[in-house]
């Protein structure tokens, strides 16, 4: 009886915390952004930016070394330079901005940017079926690499 | 076999070392057996570049070094089985290609330098591809092949080396070619995709970047079928398709209205870039 007392209280506790992760959590066509940016985070929980390096690291979540040179990961071969280095880059925009633009650079930028929606649902013709409804990175994952981007100061 | 080695040494020095990092094409030149090869040259009229470059430019000396002799390029091997098949009877007309065409070194020259053009039969562009088998159905007595298999690749690639060194030149007064010269054009510019990509993100407004180690050329197309170092010998639409899959869209199959609309689009593009089939790529 005690024993499924526990069980029970547990499964509701756990319930309880995944909807209310699930409650704070902006949906990608909910995300509101202004001249600062997007000034609140997306899921209410802090970025790691420690998962935020692996996330821009993962040649399968954010590859971002595709097109961005990082200094701060020297140790990865080939940087690419399609878009602008990221040496320094949170001492040249505050957390919302660079939370914007890694959500959806069009946004901010101009709608010729090359750069991905990595939290978007607005996506190019032909969309893969099975990610129809998917953004590239989770609401945490985008947190994350803004957490980490954080880091990069000069 | 010793092309193969050879190619393998090359990945591996490639995949090794970090290399220089450039931003533009090199300043070198290309010849291959004797036969002086156009790698840059002014663009038509109408083009959205003034300068066309040949994705030669773009690849490190070592892979540009495989190019120049034709004993080193390792494309090379797929020419001769292509050669093999060109004199090769086959369907129930007992013929091959050779049976009407002769010597494909008189009767293919300027071929590969000059498709797709208009096939009134189909109403729509014809390529290389598509015009083995139309003779294969039509005059052979053959089965069609289908994409990538039975030798589609080989015979394509020994059919277009024939014209190694002609400039490529489109006809797109035939027919309605300019409409689907139009269509590839849409194409071109279309972004798909969940990375909501075109192809012109990459090899227009990004050309001369490093996309990790991959230095993105203008993507001509003068070299298909091309010998790719990390995947063997390519297709034109095996790459259309490729760079779409990579979009994370939905592939188009291979000589579709869209992708043959495209192909005609980007041959032009490349217009007065000599042949260079097979060309050595990453």
């Amino acid at each position: 009886m005690t024993r499924r007392m526990h069980f029970t209280l547990g499964a509701i506790a756990a319930m309880t915390l995944s909807t209310a992760a699930f409650a704070s959590e902006v949906a990608p066509d909910a995300v509101e952004f202004g001249d600062e940016g997007v000034m609140t985070s997306l899921t209410g929980v802090a970025g790691d930016p420690v998962a935020g390096a692996e996330t821009f690291k993962s040649r399968k979540l954010g590859n971002c070394l595709a097109c961005h040179a990082n200094a701060d990961m020297s140790g990865e071969l080939f940087h690419g330079d399609v878009g602008p280095s990221l040496d320094g880059v949170a001492d040249r925009w505050e957390e919302p901005m660079l939370r914007a633009i890694v959500a959806n650079s069009k946004q901010i930028f101009t709608e010729a940017t090359i750069m991905p929606g990595f939290y978007s649902l607005e996506v190019g013709k032909h969309l893969r079926e099975d990610l129809e409804g998917q953004t590239i990175l989770t609401a945490q994952q985008v947190e994350d690499v803004v957490a980490y981007l954080g880091t990069l100061k000069e | 076999m010793k092309r193969l080695l050879v190619a393998g040494v090359v990945l591996a020095a490639s995949l090794a070392g970090s290399g220089p990092i450039w931003a533009d094409p090199v300043d070198d030149t290309l010849e291959i057996d004797g036969v002086p090869i156009v790698t840059r040259t002014a663009a038509p009229e109408g083009h959205p570049f003034d300068e066309l470059y040949s994705g030669w430019l773009f690849r490190e000396k070592e892979t540009r070094d495989l190019s120049r002799d034709s004993f080193e390029n390792p494309g090379m091997i797929a020419v001769e089985d292509g050669e093999a098949m060109w004199n090769t009877v086959e369907g129930t007309a007992g013929k091959s290609c050779a049976s009407c065409h002769g010597d494909a070194a008189e009767s293919m020259k300027g071929v590969g330098a000059s498709f797709p053009k208009w096939d009134a039969d189909s109403g729509r562009p014809i390529n290389v591809e598509l015009q083995i088998n139309k003779c294969r159905t039509e005059q052979m007595g053959a089965e069609a092949l289908p994409f990538n298999k039975g030798g589609q690749q080989e015979l394509t690639a020994y059919i277009k080396h024939q014209s190694l060194g002609m400039p490529v030149k489109l006809d797109l007064t035939e027919g309605e070619m300019q409409s689907w010269w139009e269509r590839g054009k849409d194409v071109y510019y279309t972004r798909t995709g969940q990375l909501n990509l075109a192809c012109a993100s990459c090899h227009e407004v990004a050309m001369g970047k490093m996309i990790r180690a991959d230095h993105l050329s203008q993507g001509q197309v003068n070299g298909f079928p091309t010998y790719r170092l990390k995947s063997g010998l390519t297709s034109l639409h095996q790459r259309f398709r490729g760079c779409i899959r990579d979009t994370r869209a939905v592939q188009p199959d291979a000589f579709s209205d869209d992708l043959m609309a495209l192909e005609t689009y980007v041959t032009w593009r490349g217009t007065g870039l000599s042949v260079e089939t097979p060309s050595v790529r990453q």
